[in-house]
C-alpha cells in the first residue's frame, strides 16, 4: 500500500526579512524583524537595543539639575516638553509654584516646539510615501521655529531651556514679535502642506483604510498622541489634566474615529492649527516678572514617589521619581510614548503590504533613542 | 522644399558612397558601423550626464533649493565629477553572489537601452536604422531591459534586491501593453511602422493635433505607461528608496551601479524620443494648414533643435512626475494599468480604427 504524498505545486513560504537597523524608512536604528509571504507582512516583531544607553540608570547618579539634559537625549524632536515634565515633577515634589510668566513662556515654547515636530514628521512622511518634494517643504518652515528658539535659549534642538523652578534665561526681546510673524507665515504655509500632499489622490490610496486600529486596540496597547486621539482615544493631557499655561488657552482636542493612516496624518495637520490657536492666544499676554524661582543649588527631593505627566509631541510623556531624600532620584522610570506606539505596530500592520507597512510606521512617527533609552 | 537646407541625407550619403567606393563593401559597412557606435556612445554618454544635471537642477528649483553650484559654472561639471568618482571606485565582490549574472546584468539593462536610441530618427537622414518595423523594433528591444533588471535581482543575494526584481518584472511586463497599444494606435493613424514615413505624415500638423480625441487619449496613456516602464517615480516601486532601500541594485557600487543609472535615464530620455517622434512630430516644424507665412519662418528652424525641444518638454513633464506624487503600491499600480489604461488603450484603438476608416481625422 502506497502513500500518495500531494505536495503543492508552488509551496507558499514565509521568510524573514530584517527591516533596519540601517534602514532609509526606520527613522533610526529600529530594527523590525518581518515574516513575508511575498509582499504580505505576516508578522512584524520590533528588536530594540540599538541605542540603549542606560539612561534611567545613569539619572540614579546624577542631580535633578542634570538629569534635564539628558531627558533631551530621549525624544530629541520634542526636548522641551521633556524637560518640562521633569521640571513640573521637582517642583510638585517641592511644592514651588512657579509665576505665570514661566507657565506662559513654557506652554508657547511647547507649542513651537510641536509645530516642530510635527512639520518634520510631515517632512518624513512624505519621503516614507516617495513623495520626496515634501521633505523641503517641511524643513524651509521648521528652519523659522528654530531660529525662535536659538534666539531665546541658545539651542536649535536639544533646548534644555526649562530648569526646576523656572527657564535658564530670559526670552529673548524679540522672541513675541518673531512668533507672531511665524505664526502670520506659516498660516499661510500651512494649506500648501495639503495642497502638496493630503489631497493627492495616490496619497489617499495609500492612506485611507490601512493600518486600522481600533478605539479598544488603541487603550489596550496604549497608544496615545495623534496616533491615539485618531482612534478615538481622548487621551490629550492637555485637555485632561491641564499643566502648566494650558487651563488659560481655549482649544479643542483632535479627536476622530476612524483610527486608519490617513487620519491619523489629518490629526497632526490638525494638532499643528490647533497649537497656533494656543500660540496666538497666549502670546500678547505674557504676564511680567522673574524668570526663574529661586531655588537652591543643590535639590533634595523629600522622601516618596512622584509622577508628572505630560503631553509630548507623540503621546503621554511620564516621569515617576522614587526619591529616598539624598540629591540623587532612588529611581527614574520614564513613560515614553514611541515604546507603547511601537507595541500596536504589528497589530495594525499584519497582513497588509510592506509599502502599507513604511506608510503606517511612518503615520506613528517614531523617534527610536525615546523607544530605547 | 525649404527645410532641404537642413537635409542631413545627402551629407550621410555622400559618407556612404565615399566609403563603398574606396574599399570593399564588407570594410565600408565594418567602418560605417563603428563610425555610427562611437557617435551613439559619445551621445549617450553626453545625454546621460545632461540629463541628471537637468533633473538635479529641476528637482531643485520645486524644492526651494539651488541644487548643484559647485563644480563650474552653475554645477554644470557636477556630473562629470560625479563620474569620474564612479568609475574610480572599488566594485565590491559580493560574497554567495551568482557572479556571472552579476557583472553580467549591468550590461544587459544598458545595451538594452543602446539598441532602441539607434531607431530614434534625430532629424531628416539622422538616424542609424530606419526600416518598416521600427516601432515594433523599438517596443521589442526596450522590453529587453526588464531582463537585466530580474537578473541584478536574483544574482544579488539580497531579498530587498529580489523583491525589487520581481515588482520591476510584474510591472514593466504589464505595462509595455500599455506602450505598445498606445503606439499602435498613432501606427493606424499613420498607416506605417516606420518611423520616417511617421514623422513625414506629420507633415501637415501633428498627430496629437490632427488625430482627434483618440491620439490625445493615446498619448496621456502612453506618458503614464512610459513613466511606469522606465521605473520612475511615481511608478519607481522595484526601486521605492523607504521600502526597499534601492531595489534591485541594492548590491551594485561604482560603475556597475552607473550603468543602471545612467540607463535609467536614458530610457527616460527613449521614451521622450519616441513620444516627441510619434505624437509631437518629430523633428517636423508645427505646420498649421493655410498660414504659409508661418510655415516658411517655422522651416528655417533647424529639426534637430525642434526634436531636442520636444524631447526635452516630454523629460520635463517626466520629471515633473517624479518630484510631485508620491509612490504607488504594487496592487494600485497593476490595478490601474489592467483595469484601467488597458480598457481604455482597447477602445482606443477601436475609435482611432473608426476615425481613420471614416476619414474623419484633419
Amino acid at each position: 500500500m502506497t502513500e500518495e504524498i500531494i505536495t503543492p505545486l508552488v509551496e507558499e513560504k514565509e521568510f524573514t526579512i530584517n527591516m533596519g537597523p540601517q534602514h532609509p524608512s526606520t527613522h533610526g536604528v529600529l530594527r523590525l524583524m518581518l515574516k513575508l509571504q511575498g509582499e504580505m507582512v505576516k508578522e512584524v516583531r520590533p528588536q530594540l537595543g540599538y541605542i540603549h544607553r542606560g539612561i534611567e540608570k545613569m539619572t540614579e547618579k546624577l542631580t535633578y539639575q542634570q538629569i534635564i539634559h539628558l531627558t533631551d537625549r530621549l525624544d530629541y524632536l520634542s526636548a522641551h516638553i521633556l524637560n518640562e515634565a521633569v521640571c513640573l515633577a521637582v517642583e510638585n515634589a517641592l511644592e514651588v509654584e512657579v509665576p505665570p510668566r514661566i507657565k506662559y513662556i513654557r506652554t508657547i515654547m511647547d507649542e513651537l516646539n510641536r509645530i516642530a515636530s510635527h512639520q518634520l514628521w510631515w517632512c518624513a512622511f512624505g519621503m516614507d510615501l516617495g513623495a520626496l518634494t515634501t521633505f523641503f517643504y517641511g524643513l524651509r518652515d521648521r528652519e523659522k521655529i528654530l531660529d525662535i528658539f536659538e534666539e531665546s535659549c541658545g539651542a536649535r534642538l536639544l533646548l534644555s531651556y526649562n530648569v526646576p523652578g523656572g527657564l535658564m534665561n530670559d526670552i529673548h526681546p524679540n522672541f513675541q514679535k518673531r512668533t507672531k510673524e511665524f505664526i502670520k507665515y506659516f498660516r499661510k504655509k500651512l494649506p500648501e502642506y495639503d495642497q502638496l500632499l493630503t489631497g493627492n489622490p495616490i496619497m489617499q490610496a495609500r492612506t485611507q483604510g490601512i493600518g486600522f486600529l481600533s478605539k479598544e486596540d488603541a487603550i489596550a496597547f496604549g497608544v496615545t498622541g495623534p496616533s491615539g486621539r485618531a482612534s478615538g482615544f481622548s487621551c490629550d493631557v492637555r485637555v485632561h489634566e491641564p499643566y502648566s499655561a494650558y487651563p488659560f488657552a481655549k482649544f479643542k482636542e483632535v479627536l476622530y474615529e476612524e483610527g486608519d493612516t490617513f487620519h491619523r496624518y489629518k490629526a497632526r495637520i490638525a494638532e499643528m492649527w490647533e497649537s497656533m490657536l494656543i500660540i496666538e492666544q497666549l502670546i500678547d499676554n505674557i504676564p511680567d516678572g522673574d524668570f526663574a524661582v529661586k531655588m537652591k543649588p543643590v535639590i533634595k527631593l523629600p522622601e516618596g514617589e512622584y509622577y508628572q505627566r505630560v503631553e509630548a509631541v507623540r503621546g503621554e510623556f511620564g516621569v515617576y521619581i522614587v526619591s529616598d531624600g539624598n540629591k540623587n532620584p532612588f529611581r527614574m522610570k520614564f513613560r515614553s510614548p514611541n515604546f507603547s506606539n511601537l507595541a500596536a505596530l504589528h497589530q495594525m500592520s499584519k497582513d497588509q503590504k510592506i509599502a502599507d507597512l513604511v506608510a503606517i510606521s511612518g503615520s506613528l512617527d517614531f523617534v527610536v533613542p525615546d523607544m530605547d533609552r | 522644399m525649404k527645410f532641404d537646407i537642413y537635409d542631413l541625407s545627402s551629407f550621410t550619403s555622400s559618407i556612404d558612397e565615399a566609403l563603398m567606393s574606396s574599399m570593399s563593401p564588407f570594410w565600408a559597412v565594418t567602418i560605417e558601423m563603428i563610425l555610427i557606435g562611437v557617435a551613439i556612445l559619445a551621445f549617450y554618454a553626453v545625454v546621460g550626464l545632461y540629463l541628471v544635471y537637468a533633473e538635479r537642477k529641476i528637482c531643485a528649483f520645486m524644492q526651494c533649493r539651488v541644487g548643484p553650484n559647485r563644480v563650474g559654472p552653475y554645477g554644470f561639471f557636477q556630473t562629470i565629477a560625479d563620474l569620474i568618482k564612479l568609475l574610480l571606485k572599488e566594485l565590491i565582490p559580493i560574497k554567495n553572489a551568482d557572479k556571472l549574472l552579476f557583472n553580467i546584468a549591468p550590461f544587459i539593462v544598458i545595451i538594452a537601452s543602446f539598441m532602441a536610441i539607434a531607431a530614434i530618427p534625430f532629424a531628416k537622414g539622422l538616424h542609424a536604422l530606419d526600416f518598416n518595423i521600427g516601432v515594433f523594433y523599438v517596443i521589442a528591444v526596450s522590453s529587453m531591459g526588464v531582463i537585466g533588471i530580474l537578473i541584478a535581482g536574483w544574482s544579488s543575494n539580497n531579498k530587498y534586491s529580489l523583491i525589487g526584481a520581481m515588482r520591476s518584472g510584474a510591472q514593466i511586463v504589464s505595462y509595455e501593453l500599455s506602450v505598445g497599444l498606445s503606439l499602435i494606435t498613432i501606427v493606424i493613424l499613420a498607416g506605417s511602422l516606420q518611423f520616417s514615413t511617421i514623422v513625414e505624415a506629420q507633415r501637415g500638423g501633428w498627430f496629437l493635433f490632427t488625430g482627434h480625441i483618440p491620439a490625445i487619449i493615446a498619448f496621456l496613456v502612453f506618458l503614464v505607461a512610459s513613466t511606469a516602464e522606465t521605473n520612475r517615480g511615481p511608478f519607481d516601486l522595484a526601486e521605492a528608496e523607504s521600502e526597499l532601500t534601492a531595489g534591485f541594485h541594492t548590491e551594485y557600487s561604482g560603475i556597475k551601479f552607473a550603468f543602471f543609472f545612467l540607463a535609467e535615464y536614458m530610457n527616460m530620455f527613449i521614451v521622450a524620443s519616441i513620444a516627441a517622434t510619434v505624437f509631437l512630430g518629430g523633428w517636423m516644424p508645427l505646420h498649421v494648414g493655410g498660414w504659409e507665412m508661418f510655415n516658411n519662418i517655422m522651416d528655417f528652424i533647424s529639426p534637430f533643435f525642434l526634436y531636442a525641444c520636444k524631447t526635452s518638454f516630454v523629460i520635463f513633464i517626466i520629471i515633473l512626475f517624479k518630484w510631485t506624487f508620491p509612490r504607488l503600491r504594487i496592487d494600485q499600480l497593476l490595478t490601474l494599468e489592467w483595469k484601467y489604461l488597458l480598457p481604455i488603450n482597447l477602445f482606443n484603438i477601436i475609435l482611432m480604427a473608426f476615425i481613420v476608416l471614416k476619414g474623419w481625422h484633419f
